[in-house]
């Protein structure tokens, strides 16, 4: 319990190093959410409504990449940003944008494969309707993006949970160098790391805590349960 | 503006995977008039409305407006036998095919209230589309087909699944439709229905027109003996 109430007592007296990891999680991972969503909402979309030579494939890539192994995303992001890498005259390597860019790798299959779903299914009731009306493929996917926007919410949050969570490539790319690179989930695999359990618990709750907020409070401005839609 | 028919179908053919669905017809639909395409389950009745809305492809045969077919495509509305509700309210929903067309959402939304009021709609603007009644359901898509003016609407059993009280307030809407100048070409089920609306009937037979004749006509002394067998509500093979 004592990890608990260090944490409490952190939270409450604003500790300033605790802040500062807890600002740069969620700086990273709602960039990463943000940037895969302008990304993998239309991707997904587009995907559903056109038919074209090895979509079946596509799609299966696409599922298949959901399940990636972010250690190897991170290993594959940390040989493009090095300095010998392809990448690597930017000097990204170990800097916030660097656990952006694996982050985005990471959860751009999830919501597209998740909003591809969702949109698939909107596509088969509306399709008749829209081709009736006339309707450009771009005015489709647009259509199909906004009837459908509460169940894409939930593919934004299926991302925003795994990237929050995300340990193994941001610690790879980012190095969890403090006040620079540490977010929750490297500062708990650190404190673990060093024995002290009970201080690691305690960022563990508040990542917890994080995510339920952040979630809930999505939710509540994308009115997903209101009591007149359904 | 330049009306897009006469609709002149000639040899007009579907095929599904290598199945005949419907043809070879062919029939010419004029400017004006209410025709109502009737025939037993299966005769290629809904085939042949989505064939001549675009819907469904011709593989043989052709599908010719008076106008290009990219222009004859925005003047044309469809409403179907179970009406496709987009998520969204009954003002927006209104409001879609005009934005479809460029037109700024203030004035989409005025003309969509306005229409709504047209149809007994005005109190259910702000209701969420996919909760309305059947009857609501098929009004709402009525209107919808209805607020780009159109000059020809093809209805697939728009009554199919309602009670006698919204069938009544549906075929009022036609009329006044119809009257107003918009050319209606519906299917339907209901020999009743066929009745009180047609102009012209045609009687479709295993995926051809069997029979196309003014409605007194056909309902007084169809020409064939399936068409007779068909009105008098015995079974047609």
């Amino acid at each position: 319990m004592n990890g608990f109430w260090e944490a409490w007592r952190l939270i409450i007296t604003l500790d300033a190093d605790l802040y500062e990891i807890i600002f740069l999680s969620l700086q990273v991972t709602v960039t990463a959410v943000i940037i895969a969503s302008v990304i993998g909402l239309p991707m997904g979309a587009w995907l559903a409504v056109n038919r074209f030579k090895f979509r079946r494939y596509v799609i299966a890539v696409l599922n298949a990449f959901m399940g990636l192994p972010p250690v190897v995303v991170g290993l594959f992001v940390y040989m493009a940003l090095s300095r010998a890498g392809p990448l690597g005259g930017f000097g990204l390597l170990f800097s916030p944008a660097a656990m952006i860019i694996a982050q985005v790798i990471i959860i751009t299959p999830l919501i597209a494969s998740i909003s591809h779903q969702t949109i698939r299914d909107l596509w088969a009731e509306y399709h008749d309707l829209l081709i009736s009306m006339n309707a450009t493929r771009g005015q489709r996917i647009k259509a199909l993006l906004w009837d459908g926007k509460r169940a894409l919410l939930t593919a934004t949050l299926a991302g925003f949970g795994r990237a929050i969570g995300e340990v193994g490539a941001i610690m790879i790319v980012g190095g969890n160098i403090e006040h620079a690179t540490r977010v929750l989930t490297t500062a708990i695999a650190l404190e673990t790391g060093k024995g002290n359990f009970a201080f690691a618990m305690g960022l563990g709750l508040v990542l917890i805590v994080l995510a339920v907020l952040v979630n809930v409070l999505i939710h509540i401005i994308g009115k997903t349960e209101r009591a007149s839609t359904w | 503006m330049v009306s897009i028919l006469p609709l002149t179908l000639t040899d007009a053919t579907a095929h599904m995977r290598g199945k005949k669905l419907v043809g070879p017809v062919s029939l010419t639909l004029a400017a004006e008039g209410f025709t109502m395409i009737i025939g037993p389950n299966g005769a290629g009745k809904t085939t042949l409305l989505r064939l001549m809305h675009g819907l469904q492809r011709c593989t043989k045969g052709t599908v010719a407006w008076a106008v290009p077919n990219t222009l004859a495509r925005t003047r044309q509305g469809f409403v179907f036998q179970s009406p496709i509700m987009m998520r969204r309210t009954v003002v927006d929903s209104l409001a879609y095919p005009l934005r479809l067309r460029g037109m700024g959402k203030a004035a989409a939304l005025k003309k969509a209230t306005s229409c709504a009021a047209n149809f007994g709609l005005e109190g259910l603007l702000e209701s969420w589309a996919p909760m309305l009644s059947g009857g609501e359901k098929q009004k709402l898509s009525l209107a919808r087909a209805l607020i780009i003016e159109p000059d020809i609407l093809f209805l697939d059993e728009p009554c199919a699944n309602l009670d006698s009280r919204a069938t009544r307030e549906i075929e009022a809407i036609l009329q006044e439709v119809q009257a107003r100048g918009t050319r209606l070409v519906m299917s339907t089920h209901d020999m009743g229905q066929a009745k009180r609306l047609a102009q012209d009937v045609v009687f479709m037979l295993h995926g051809g027109v069997h029979e196309h004749s003014q409605a007194d006509a056909f309902f007084m002394a169809p020409e064939t003996r399936e068409a007779k067998q068909f009105i008098n509500g015995d079974i047609v093979e």
